[in-house]
């Protein structure tokens, strides 16, 4: 289960960041923002071999000591992010990825949504549920 | 022989016997004894190679029989069922074909033979260790003794120059640990797993120098190795068979994997480490991998591929700080006694260095003793590694990790006490954060930047002043400055403010940084603080509202803009002065005061600004997060509905913006200021309308008021200006004694009202205008009247007295009104202007006319019909009929009201009668009398009745009229031709035989011509008589012949339907030839065309009386069908 989740708009801005309250929300913000590098080199990787076909799960973007770094790239540029813990060695690369689906799922609900404002930050609660469901449960 | 697959093939050459016999008696004996020993050694993996020269090949030919040969003899002794095993090799030492067959046979069957015996040992031994590791759940199974199994497959391998397949046995090993240790942590414990869990004495590093470190592999052996120990040696032996691979990237790849993963293994088998030799050996471990790498790669390629290794460069780095930290080698003070205990601690866990390094000077241990030693050497060990990583970040593009290692060297200057350095790279890292919109980082980033500001304002008078300060040159940092531009800094008073309005910290801090701006602002009392901070740090524009709502006014008029600002600050702050400033932007000035927010916003004239971000610290991030947003949408309903009966096909919603919305929005943090309407100049060009009719369409023929509106623009009027209104003669402007004109504001209150002087002439009026300021309206009223044009004629094109041309008044319907609309010209000229003022006006004609000549025997009336057309009542007075002055009429009016009311949209008729003062004008009475059969009384519908036509000459013709269609007669009296023609349209008659007919009326008075028409009533009652109409008939004349006109045709036809048994049989000029009535076709027309016609010509109004004209006859039905039937019973 994720330590983190968060969803980077197209313009690198965070749209969604949640973590696990028990940890130092701020270390996930700085992980979180330099995986952005990692996701950015992915992409341009990608875009030149591929072009228009391509995989929008983008692997583990890196590890850290404490932590895995996954990441997903929707078409448009949307970004997910979660932050798995390090000693969680149950969690397959399968699961990260229907994960990811669920997230972008949930996400393309709230974009349908007429009265979001593409671009804002997001507070759909139903959102927010399917990220709670994906978090580690706390306590 | 400590393995059997290590010498697998037993071969045994036998050169010696030179024949048979010899064979028998030593070589056989011989190779019995080989065969036995390979026996009790259990090896079935032999050959024999009989080696054939050509003499005795020579004494084999003596030999018939081939069986007596040697390679057959050895055959049958010794391969009784492997014929295989034994290999004749032909003169090996000489040049011939037959030798170099034998030599290709001997290695493709070597070659052969060696790897079936590959295999089937391989095999073998593989079974082996599949049991053993089947076995692993039994207690007693060891790890250890299972991997020494395993890593001599791997050997086998290895030797065999398949590093690929040896390196999957050191992953399986790799995998089958991690697996344990994995169980281990979910609870299930091996017991061999044990030794690994003791206490992690030694933390030297990875050793990849050797290909086979024989030091470790002995710990395993014996079961004495530690978890570090394992992994190191394992990954040494991974890494020596990656690099045979020639995959020097996967090495650090999975170099990076294996210490993170031994730190977590160690932390889930709780394993006790002393703190920090994890660090050490982590960071040992790094510098060996990459020392390695580097000793089998170029520079270029290192260069190419530092994405590769720039991982374990942070991770070193990483490491180190959090030693030095340890160990106090980052505090300004040094370290204590303490950390210097520590320090010894953790460099006993190293050990000595090993052989392979203690010559090289820049080994990893060495660098991590030295680094360890002393605060200096510290700084520089890792200031060395921290800028080789940001380098290598910034190289491969990573700029945020680049940035993320500038902050964690930041943090490493302030607890040097180095603030001004930390302060470079904090803001560089804050630049990133802002401009991406981070918020959290950009709080936190910002705190220790006021951190840092405040260490460095201490030393200064003025805190602001490190703004303006300039930066010491980072000549001591050779690596750092040319990634990292130079940016302006904020003071710690505006970091303090926006920390202060800052939403991610808690109350307590912020009021602590709002506290820090007012302390600043109280200790400097001798002088007023110069302090000069951003409005957005404090407070946040939420509403701006514009009054007027459409925000354009014209220049000097009042525009109201009422903002509504947030205050951030955590407490209340008093506000000595706010201001406002506007600033007129050049690129949006052709947008021509339409307020952009005003239109898409629900409130007219206010535009709300996002509260969204408002957790946002303010700055470029809200400008782009904002932009981000993009335009609203701007939805519209349609609807597609069916031609034919207007029922709904579709619906739906289409975007009417969507290349807005839909645009791309590239390179965000163009911090753009917010969209506000801006206040833009109206158009310097003055113009002048007419309102008047705007409410009621002027009417022509009456004196109208048009009200004519002035915007004087950016012009003065001055007193004394004058207006010239040129107008045409058929609509002169009426003169009035007094004129006011009212003068108001763009606010539209009344500024002022003068009189105004206004002097016309026939065609000219001139208008002197009173003085009124810029953007302000004029507005007054003039009299016009519009003549009603006489019908007919129609004045030639005038000119205007300036010169325009005038055009003829245009009359035309209008689509709504009924009326005839004429339209007028005005011209106007003003000082201020080089250029005529053309004004269209349009009139509209109130009444129509018609008028009928009504007869009445010998009597003649004029009717005229006058229709008010308009929306207004008029009073008819004087009604008047005048006559051409050439005609000698007498019209006496017959209208007794001297004034009637002429309703709006009524008619009112008047009636005049006429005499002539000399003749009459009727010319020709027509009498028909309906004449029933004989004997009866009336007529009866069915039968035949006669129609008896009487016409009668009145007067005689005119001199002109006379000569024109007269014919003098064979008996010299002169006659005109008449035709009539009896025609019943609405059927109540057939008339039987000719209905029509010729007549010669002779001129003279009295002259009556009666004819007799049969006609038969069709139905019973009162029936109105036929319809006699009197026609000319004009002979052909010459001009007619001539141009034959086109109607001629027609004229033929009407002609054609005439009796050929016409009474005047005497006028033969008739061209139509009789019985061919029949027949006219178009070949007659054909005839007929270019050749004179006779034409028919009706007479004028008033000239035939029509006496029976509404006349009925009582028909009787024909029959009297009721019979009445008497029954008698």
């Amino acid at each position: 289960m994720a330590v983190c989740i968060a969803v980077i708009a197209k313009e690198n801005y965070p749209l969604y960041i949640r973590s696990v309250p028990t940890q130092n929300e701020l270390k996930f913000h700085y992980t979180v923002h330099t995986s952005l590098d990692v996701v950015e080199e992915k992409i341009s990787a990608v875009g030149k071999s591929l072009g228009d076909q391509r995989e929008l799960y983008l692997g583990l973007l890196y590890p850290t000591e404490d932590y895995k770094v996954y990441g997903y790239v929707t078409n448009s540029k949307v970004k997910f992010v979660i932050v798995v813990d390090s000693s969680n060695t149950s969690l397959r690369d399968n699961e990260i990825r229907s994960m990811f689906r669920k997230l972008h799922n949930s996400f393309t609900d709230v974009m349908c949504n007429p009265f979001h404002n593409p671009g804002n930050t997001i507070q759909s609660k139903a959102f927010d549920g399917i990220v709670s469901g994906m978090m580690v449960p706390t306590g | 022989m400590s393995c059997c697959s290590f010498t697998p093939l037993t071969a045994r050459c036998s050169a010696s016997p030179q024949d048979t016999e010899a064979y028998k008696s030593t070589a056989k004996e011989d190779m019995t004894r080989w065969q036995s020993s390979l026996r009790t050694h259990g090896s079935a993996d032999w050959v024999i190679i009989v080696v054939e020269t050509n003499d005795t090949k020579k004494k084999n030919k003596t030999n018939i029989l081939p069986r007596s040969s040697i390679v057959d003899k050895i055959r049958s002794d010794f391969c009784n069922k492997q014929n295989d095993r034994c290999v004749v090799l032909s003169d090996p030492l000489k040049d011939s074909s037959r030798s170099q067959e034998s030599w290709n046979s001997l290695l493709l069957k070597l070659r052969t033979l060696l790897l079936m015996s590959f295999t089937k040992n391989l095999g073998r031994f593989e079974d082996d260790m599949r049991t053993l590791r089947e076995k692993r759940t039994q207690p007693g199974w060891s790890f250890c003794e299972y991997f020494m199994v395993q890593e001599e497959l791997a050997f086998v391998f290895e030797m065999l120059q398949q590093f690929e397949d040896a390196l999957v046995q050191y992953d399986e090993l790799d995998a089958l640990f991690t697996q344990y240790v994995l169980n281990f942590g979910a609870g299930d414990t091996a017991n061999w797993l044990g030794s690994f869990c003791a206490p992690v004495r030694s933390w030297s590093g990875l050793l990849l120098r050797r290909p086979i470190d024989m030091e470790k592999r002995d710990g395993i052996q014996r079961g004495e190795a530690s978890l570090l120990d394992l992994r190191s040696y394992l990954f040494s032996r991974q890494c020596t068979l990656l690099i045979f691979l020639l995959r020097p990237w996967e090495v650090t790849q999975r170099a990076l994997e294996l210490l993170h993963n031994c730190v977590q293994e160690l932390r889930l088998l709780e394993v006790s480490v002393l703190e920090g030799a994890l660090d050490c050996w982590v960071f040992l471990s790094c510098l060996e991998v990459l020392h390695r790498i580097e000793g089998c790669c170029d520079p270029a390629q290192l260069a190419a591929n530092c994405s590769h290794t720039v991982g374990l460069w942070a991770y070193a780095t990483d490491k180190l700080k959090s030693l030095g930290e340890l160990c106090g080698l980052v505090s300004e003070k040094g370290p204590t006694s303490e950390d210097l205990n520590r320090t010894v601690d953790l460099l006993a866990g190293l050990g000595d260095e090993r052989p392979e390094t203690v010559s090289s000077l820049q080994s990893p241990y060495k660098k991590l003793k030295e680094a360890l030693s002393s605060v200096e050497a510290f700084e520089r060990h890792y200031l060395e590694l921290s800028h080789a990583a940001m380098e290598m970040y910034s190289a491969i593009g990573r700029l945020r990790s680049a940035r993320l290692v500038g902050k964690s060297l930041a943090e490493f200057y302030m607890r040097k006490g180095d603030p001004e350095r930390a302060e470079t790279f904090l803001q560089e890292a804050l630049k990133s954060y802002t401009s991406e919109g981070w918020s959290l980082p950009v709080t936190h980033t910002r705190k220790q930047i006021a951190e840092c500001q405040k260490l460095l304002g201490r030393t200064e008078e003025y805190p602001s002043d490190t703004e303006g300060q300039s930066r010491r040159p980072l000549e001591s940092e050779p690596c750092v400055s040319d990634c990292f531009s130079l940016t302006s800094r904020r003071s710690y008073l505006q970091t303090s403010a926006l920390l202060a309005g800052d939403a991610n910290l808690t109350t307590e801090e912020r009021k602590h940084f709002c506290q820090e701006i007012l302390t600043f602002a109280g200790k400097s009392e001798d002088q007023p603080p110069k302090a000069t901070l951003s409005m957005a740090v404090f407070s946040q524009l939420t509403r701006l509202q514009f009054r007027p709502a459409t925000a354009s006014v014209h220049s000097g008029a009042v525009l109201q803009a009422e903002l509504t600002l947030r205050c951030l600050m955590p407490v209340s702050v008093r506000l000595q002065q706010l201001a406002v400033s506007i600033h007129f932007d050049l690129e949006r000035a052709g947008t021509n005061g339409r307020s952009k927010g005003a239109s898409r916003h629900a409130n007219p004239g206010t535009v709300e600004f996002s509260q969204a971000h408002a957790a946002t610290a303010a700055g470029p991030a809200a400008a782009s997060s904002s932009s981000a947003a993009g335009p609203p949408l701007e939805l519209d309903e349609i609807q597609d509905r069916s031609p034919t009966d207007n029922s709904l096909n579709s619906t739906g919603v289409v975007c009417k913006n969507t290349h807005l919305v839909m645009r791309r929005h590239d390179g965000g943090g163009g911090g753009s200021p917010p969209d506000t309407p801006a206040c833009v100049a109206p158009p310097p060009v003055t113009t002048v309308k007419d309102g008047g009719q705007m409410l009621r369409p002027l009417l022509a023929g009456l004196p109208q008021m048009v009200k004519f509106t002035l915007l004087t623009g950016h012009y003065a009027v001055k007193k004394g200006d004058a207006l010239q209104l040129s107008n045409t003669d058929s609509m002169p402007v009426l003169p009035s004694a007094s004129c006011t004109a009212r003068i108001t504001s763009p606010a539209a209150e009344l500024v002022g009202e003068s009189s105004l002087s206004i002097q016309s002439s026939e065609k000219v009026t001139s208008i002197s205008l009173p003085a009124t300021p810029p953007y302000h309206t004029l507005e007054f009223h003039l009299e016009v009247l519009c003549l009603i044009p006489h019908g007919g004629e129609r004045p030639a094109n005038e000119r205007l007295t300036n010169g325009e041309v005038r055009h003829r008044p245009r009359s035309y319907s209008h689509p709504d009104l009924p009326m005839t609309a004429i339209d007028q010209r005005m011209s106007i000229d003003c000082p201020w202007s080089i250029y005529s003022t053309l004004l269209g006006l349009t009139f509209y004609i109130p009444f129509k006319t018609k008028h009928t000549l009504l007869s009445a025997g010998n009597r003649k009336y004029i009717q005229v019909c006058v229709q008010n057309m308009s929306d207004v009542n008029f009073t008819l007075a004087e009604v008047q009929l005048a006559e051409k002055p050439q005609a000698s009429l007498e019209l006496q009016s017959l209208n007794t009201k001297t004034q009637q009311l002429l309703c709006s949209k009524h008619s009112v008729f008047c009636l005049w009668e006429v005499r002539w003062k000399d003749d009459l004008p009727s010319c020709l009475h027509v009498r028909a009398h309906i004449l029933p059969p004989g004997g009866e009384q009336h007529c009866r519908s069915g039968f035949l009745c006669g129609l008896e036509v009487c016409i009668t000459r009145l007067t005689e013709p005119a001199e002109g009229e006379a000569a024109e269609d007269s014919k003098t007669d064979a008996d010299g009296l002169k006659t005109t031709k008449l035709m009539y023609e009896v025609a019943d349209s609405s059927s109540n008659w057939a008339v039987c035989g000719k209905s029509s007919g010729m007549v010669s009326m002779p001129m003279a008075a009295d002259a009556t011509h009666k004819v007799q028409i049969e006609v038969m009533p069709l139905f019973a009652g009162h029936l109105p008589f036929p319809k006699i109409k009197v026609l000319k008939y004009l002979p052909h004349t010459a001009a007619v012949a001539i141009q034959p006109d086109p109607d001629s045709c027609v004229e033929n036809d009407s002609l054609s339907l005439l009796d050929k048994a016409l009474d005047d049989q005497g006028d033969t000029a008739s061209i139509r030839s009789r019985g061919s009535v029949h027949s006219v076709g178009s070949g007659d027309q054909q005839q007929q065309k270019g050749v004179a016609m006779p034409r028919l010509e009706a007479f004028a109004a008033g000239q035939v009386f029509n006496h029976s004209h509404a006349q009925q006859v009582l028909v009787l039905p024909a029959t009297d069908d009721h019979i009445m039937e008497v029954n008698a019973t």
